[in-house]
C-alpha cells in the first residue's frame, strides 16, 4: 500500500484526508504539464498547477502546524516577492530568472535536509535510509544551488561566459565526488545522534564548489543544455526531500520536474548533436577556435542597406525570419512584428523558424515572438521549415549564427558537424544581420555569409530592422 | 577624380556603361562623374536623370578629354582611344585575347585599360563578373525571344475551349545564361529539361525545375574557369544521339556552348532541324562564334524547314535598362576595389586588380602571370556528414549498461535492506518518472519556455519541507526551514505568475 503523508502531526485533519489532498494535487501537477502539450490548453494547465499547490499548501497548513507566527508572514513575503519578479521581469532575461528559482529550489532543499537531520525525526524509516536520504537530497540540493547561481551570472552577463577550465579539472570533480562517498558519508552515517553534523556540513560546502566548477567550465551557448539540466536536479533535490520526509507528493512532483528537466536536456542536445557527457564536462569550442575550417578562401561578403532589404521583402512572394539570441540582445522582436504585419498586409507570405537551441533557453524565441505579439500559428520549428526553404524568396536571419551554418552538415571536420541546422542557403537569397564578422559561440567561421546568395546588414538589429521598416513604407 | 561616361557609339547598341542609381553610387565612393548628353537615351534613362543624382552633362569631346577613368561597355572602336586623355584609365570589355592590335594603341597612348572580361572567375569577384551578368540577361532574353517566336502558350492549360498541352525546351549548356533561360521557360510553365557536360551542375538545374538529361556515359566536362572542357569523341557521339531524340520532341532549344575566343561546336545538325515540329524554335547564343545550329546565322533570324532560328548576338542590348544597371553595379564593386574616388590605385598585389588591368603606364599587361590557383578545382562533392550519433550511441550503450547494472545492484541492496515504506516510495518515484516522461515529450517546443516556468514554480512543493519542520521546538531547525519556506514560496508564486503572463502572449 501506498501512503502518501506519513508524517503523522500531533493535532489537525486527520492523515487520511491529508493523504487524498496530495493525491488530488498530484493528479493536478500532471494535468498541468500535459496541458502544455498545446498553446489552446497551456493557460488551463497552469491553473490546474496553480490549484493543485494551493490545495497542497492549504493541507499542510491545515496538517497540524503551530507556528503560524512564522509561517504566514514568511511565505506572505515569500509570495509578494515572487510576485515582483514576475511582474517585472523582461520576456528577455526570463533564462536569468529561471536560473534563479532553480537555485532557490537547491537552496530550499539544502537547508530542508539540515533540518531534518537537526530533528531528528526519521518517520517510519531505518536511521541509515533515513541519512543516505539526507545525504543525497543535501548534495543534489548543493549542486544545483551553485550551480544555478554561476549559470544565473553567466546569463545576466556578470560572469564571463567563456567556459572556465581548470588543469586537471576532471580530477578535481571525480575528487570530490568520491571524497562525499567515502570517508564523509560513513562518517555522517556512522555518528551517533546529531554527530554527523560536521561531515554533513562538509559534504554540503563540497556540493556548492563541485555545483560552482561544473557549471563555470561550460560555455556560453551551451546555457540552454545547462539550464534544463539545473532544472532537472532540482527536481531530484525536491524528490530527495521527499523520500527523507517520506512524503510522496514531494517524491511525485520532484519525479516529474526531474523528468521533465532531463527531456528538455536531451532535445537540447540532440538539437546540437553532441551528447549530454560532452556538454556537461564542458570545455566546447575552445579547442574548435585553432582549426578554422580548411582555411580555403571563404570570398567577400556583400553587404547591404536597409533600404535593399526593404525592397527585396516588397518583392518576395514569401519570408521567412529566422531569430537566434542577437535579436533578445537587440530586443529586436517587436519591430520584426511590425515588419511582419506590414508584409503580411501586402500579401507575402511571413514564416519564423525557431532552432531548438536558438536563444539561452529551450523554447525562449517563441516566449519573444509572442511577446511582441507575432501570432504563433506563422513561428514554426526547424523541421517543419526546412523543406520548404527552397521554394522561399528570402530569409532573413537575425543574431543567429551557428544553427545557420551550412558547414554543420558540408564539413566533417567542423566542431558543429552533424548538428541539425536550419538551411538558410537554399532559400534565392538570405539576408543575415549581425553586428559584426564575429564567429558564433562555437568559435566556428560561418560559410553562409560568403555565399553568393547572401547578403550581410551590419549593425544593431533593432536599428537597422527600423530602418527596414521604415523604407517598406 | 573624373568619371566619364560616354555614349556607346556601335550600331545598335542601346547599353550606357552606367544607370543613374549607379552614378549615385560613383559618387559616393568619392568620384565626380559626367555623362555624355543622351548616352542613357536609347537605355532609357534621361540626362535629368543623371543630374538628380549629381552628375554633370557633357559633350562627347569634353567626356572624352576630360575624364580620369572612361567607363564603357564594348570595347572602343575607331578613333576612340585617341579621344581619351593620356594617362587616363579606360574600364570595358576589351576581349584582350583577340583584340591584341587594340591593346598596342591603348599602350601606345599611355591609356591605362582595365577590361571587366578579364576579372579573374573567382568566388571574390564575382561581384564585379560582368560576363555573368550579361549572360543572366542574355538567358531571360533568349527565353523571351523564343516565347515572341512560338505560336503557342508555354503553360500548359484547361480551357473551356480545350486543353493547351504545355511547350517543351530544351537547354544546352547550364552555365549563367543556361540557368536563367530555364528559369525564364520554367516560370513561364513550360516543361524544361537542360543538358550539360559538367555532372555538377545536375543540382542546380534540378533546384530551377528542369529536369536535368544525363548520358549513360562517365566522364565529368568540367574544365577552368568555370567553363566546360573538350570531351571525348565517343562522348560527343553519345551526347549527339542524345540531342537528336531530343530534337524531335521539343518546341524550343537554346544553346549556349560557347568556348571564349574559339568556334562555337555545333551542337544541333541540319538533320534535327528537319526532325524538328514546324514552328519550333532555336535561340543560339552561341552565335557569337559561329552558333552551336549548323543553320545560324549570327545576327539574324531566319527560317529553315519551318524552324526559326535565331542568331542575335546582343541580347543584352536588347534589354538596355537591365544590363545598364547590372553592368553598371559591377563596375560600382570595381572601382571600389581599386580603392574609390580617394584612394585609386592599380595594386598589382590584388589578384582581381591584376587580373582585370590589361594595359598600365604604357605597358601591356595581358595575360597576367598564372597565379597559384587560377581557377578553384572542382571540390569533392560535400560528403554528406553523418550524424555523430551512431558512434556515441555506441560508447552511450555501454555507459548505460554499467549504470543499469548499478542501479539492479543498489535496487538489491536496498529491497534485502530497507523497510516496506521506502519501496512503497520508491514505487511512486519510479512511476512518476514514467509519468513525467511520457507527459513531456507532448509538450510542444514552442511552450519549453513556460514548462520550465511551470515546473519551477511546482518544484516550489519543496516549501512543504520547510513548513513540517518550522513547528519543531528546535530553534536551529526553525529558522532553517523558515528560510526555505521563504525562497520556496518565491518559487511557487513566481513560478506560476510569470508562466500566467507568457501564456497570455501566446496568441494566434
Amino acid at each position: 500500500m501506498i501512503t502518501l503523508a506519513a508524517t503523522p502531526q500531533a493535532s489537525g485533519i486527520p492523515t487520511g484526508l491529508l493523504t487524498m489532498a496530495y493525491l488530488v494535487a498530484g493528479v493536478l501537477f500532471v494535468l498541468s504539464l500535459s496541458g502544455l502539450s498545446r498553446q489552446e490548453t497551456a493557460k488551463r494547465g497552469n491553473i490546474f498547477g496553480i490549484i493543485g499547490m494551493t490545495i497542497a499548501i492549504a493541507a499542510t497548513l491545515l496538517s497540524g502546524i503551530t507556528n503560524f507566527v512564522w509561517l504566514i508572514p514568511l511565505m506572505v513575503v515569500g509570495a509578494f516577492i515572487g510576485m515582483v519578479l514576475a511582474k517585472r521581469v523582461e520576456m528577455t532575461s526570463m533564462p536569468q530568472l529561471v536560473a534563479m528559482l532553480h537555485s532557490f529550489v537547491g537552496l530550499a532543499a539544502v537547508l530542508v535536509g539540515l533540518a531534518s537531520y537537526l530533528k531528528q525525526d526519521y518517520g517510519a524509516d531505518d536511521k541509515m535510509v533515513h541519512e543516505i536520504e539526507i545525504l543525497l537530497g543535501v548534495f543534489i540540493g548543493g549542486v544545483t544551488f551553485t550551480g544555478s547561481i554561476i549559470a544565473f551570472g553567466k546569463l545576466r552577463g556578470s560572469i564571463g561566459s567563456k567556459p572556465l577550465l581548470l588543469p586537471g579539472r576532471h580530477l578535481a570533480n571525480a575528487v570530490m565526488v568520491v571524497a562525499c562517498i567515502w570517508p564523509l558519508s560513513v562518517q555522517f552515517i556512522g555518528a551517533e545522534g546529531t554527530g554527523g553534523l560536521t561531515a554533513l556540513i562538509i559534504v554540503t560546502v563540497i556540493s556548492f564548489v563541485l555545483g560552482v566548477h561544473l557549471i563555470m567550465a561550460i560555455g556560453g551557448a551551451d546555457m540552454p543544455v545547462v539550464v534544463s539540466m539545473l532544472n532537472s536536479y532540482s527536481g531530484w533535490a525536491a524528490a530527495a526531500s521527499g523520500f527523507m520526509l517520506d512524503n510522496d507528493l514531494l517524491i511525485i512532483t520532484g519525479a516529474l520536474v526531474g523528468s521533465s528537466g532531463a527531456i528538455l536536456s536531451y532535445i537540447m542536445c540532440r538539437a546540437m548533436n553532441r551528447s549530454l557527457a560532452n556538454v556537461i564536462f564542458g570545455g566546447f569550442g575552445t579547442s574548435a577556435g585553432a582549426t578554422p575550417a580548411g582555411g580555403e578562401e571563404q570570398g567577400t561578403v556583400t553587404e547591404t542597406t536597409a533600404e535593399e532589404v526593404a525592397d527585396m521583402m516588397n518583392d518576395a512572394g514569401s519570408v521567412v525570419f529566422v531569430p537566434g539570441y542577437g535579436m533578445a540582445v537587440a530586443q529586436a522582436q517587436h519591430v520584426i512584428h511590425e515588419i511582419s504585419e506590414t508584409l503580411r498586409g501586402k500579401g507575402v507570405e511571413v514564416r519564423f523558424a525557431i532552432h531548438p537551441v536558438a536563444g539561452r533557453l529551450p523554447g525562449h524565441m517563441n516566449v519573444l515572438l509572442a511577446e511582441a505579439r507575432v501570432p504563433y500559428d506563422i513561428v514554426f520549428e526547424m523541421d517543419e521549415v526546412n523543406e520548404d526553404l527552397p521554394e522561399t524568396d528570402l530569409v532573413v536571419v537575425v543574431g543567429a549564427n551557428d544553427i545557420v551554418n551550412p558547414s554543420a552538415l558540408e564539413d566533417t571536420n567542423s566542431p558543429i558537424a552533424g548538428m541539425p541546422v536550419i538551411e538558410a542557403w537554399n532559400a534565392r537569397t538570405v539576408v543575415a544581420l549581425k553586428r559584426s564578422m564575429a564567429a558564433g559561440y562555437s568559435g566556428v567561421e560561418n560559410p553562409l555569409y560568403f555565399r553568393e546568395n547572401t547578403r550581410m546588414l551590419f549593425g544593431d538589429a533593432k536599428e537597422t530592422l527600423t530602418a527596414v521598416s521604415e523604407n517598406l513604407g | 577624380m573624373l568619371i566619364g561616361i560616354p555614349r556607346e557609339i556601335a550600331a545598335g547598341e542601346h547599353r550606357v556603361a552606367a544607370a543613374p542609381e549607379n552614378v549615385a553610387k560613383f559618387i559616393k565612393l568619392g568620384f565626380e562623374v559626367a555623362v555624355e548628353a543622351d548616352a542613357g537615351q536609347a537605355a532609357k534613362f534621361s540626362n535629368a536623370l543623371y543630374e538628380e543624382v549629381g552628375a554633370t552633362v557633357f559633350s562627347a569631346a569634353d567626356v572624352w578629354a576630360k575624364a580620369d577613368i572612361i567607363l564603357k561597355i564594348r570595347p572602343p572602336q575607331d578613333n576612340e582611344v585617341e579621344l581619351a586623355r593620356e594617362g587616363a584609365t579606360l574600364i570595358s570589355l576589351i576581349q584582350p585575347a583577340q583584340n591584341g592590335d587594340l591593346l598596342e594603341r591603348l599602350a601606345k597612348r599611355r591609356v591605362n585599360a582595365i577590361a571587366m572580361d578579364a576579372v579573374p572567375r573567382i568566388s571574390r569577384a564575382q561581384s564585379m563578373d560582368a560576363l555573368s551578368s550579361m549572360a543572366n540577361i542574355a538567358g531571360y532574353r533568349a527565353m523571351v525571344e523564343a516565347a515572341g517566336e512560338f505560336g503557342r502558350f508555354f503553360t500548359g492549360q484547361i480551357t473551356a475551349a480545350g486543353r493547351v498541352p504545355p511547350a517543351r525546351v530544351l537547354v544546352i549548356g547550364a552555365g549563367v545564361a543556361g540557368l536563367s533561360a530555364i528559369g525564364t521557360a520554367v516560370k513561364l510553365g513550360a516543361i524544361v529539361r537542360a543538358f550539360d557536360t559538367r555532372p555538377a551542375v545536375k543540382d542546380e538545374v534540378m533546384s530551377m525545375g528542369a529536369e536535368f538529361l544525363e548520358l549513360e556515359f562517365e566522364e565529368d566536362g568540367t574544365g577552368e574557369g568555370g567553363y566546360a572542357k573538350v570531351m571525348s569523341k565517343e562522348f560527343i557521339e553519345a551526347e549527339m544521339k542524345l540531342f537528336a531524340e531530343q530534337a524531335a520532341e521539343v518546341d524550343i532549344i537554346v544553346t549556349t556552348a560557347m568556348i571564349p575566343g574559339k568556334k562555337s561546336p555545333i551542337l544541333i545538325t541540319q538533320e534535327m532541324v528537319r526532325s524538328m515540329k514546324d514552328g519550333s524554335v532555336i535561340v543560339d547564343l552561341a552565335a557569337e562564334g559561329g552558333g552551336n545550329c549548323e543553320l545560324t546565322r549570327p545576327n539574324e533570324k531566319v527560317v529553315e524547314h519551318g524552324v526559326t532560328i535565331l542568331g542575335y548576338t546582343d541580347l543584352p542590348s536588347r534589354l538596355p535598362t537591365q544590363s545598364s544597371t547590372l553592368y553598371g553595379n559591377n563596375l560600382v564593386k570595381l572601382l571600389g576595389l581599386f580603392g574609390g574616388g580617394d584612394e585609386f590605385k592599380f595594386d598589382f598585389e590584388d589578384e582581381v586588380v591584376r587580373g582585370a588591368t590589361v594595359v598600365r603606364d604604357g605597358e601591356i599587361t595581358w595575360p597576367p602571370p598564372q597565379t597559384a590557383n587560377p581557377s578553384p578545382p572542382p571540390k569533392p562533392k560535400p560528403a554528406a556528414v553523418q550524424p555523430q550519433e551512431a558512434e556515441e550511441a555506441k560508447g552511450g550503450s555501454s555507459l548505460f549498461g554499467i549504470l543499469l547494472s548499478l542501479a539492479c545492484l543498489a535496487l538489491l541492496a536496498l529491497g534485502w535492506k530497507s523497510s516496506s515504506q521506502f519501496l512503497d516510495q520508491l514505487t511512486v518515484f519510479t512511476l512518476s518518472c514514467f509519468v513525467g516522461y511520457m507527459v513531456v515529450w507532448n509538450v510542444t517546443p514552442a511552450l519549453h519556455t513556460p514548462l520550465m516556468s511551470v515546473t519551477n514554480a511546482i518544484s516550489g512543493i519543496i516549501v512543504i519541507g520547510g513548513m513540517l519542520f518550522i513547528s519543531s521546538g528546535d530553534q536551529a531547525v526553525t529558522i532553517l526551514s523558515g528560510v526555505a519556506v521563504l525562497i520556496a514560496t518565491i518559487n511557487v508564486a513566481g513560478g506560476f505568475l510569470v508562466t500566467q503572463r507568457m501564456l497570455k502572449m501566446f496568441r494566434k
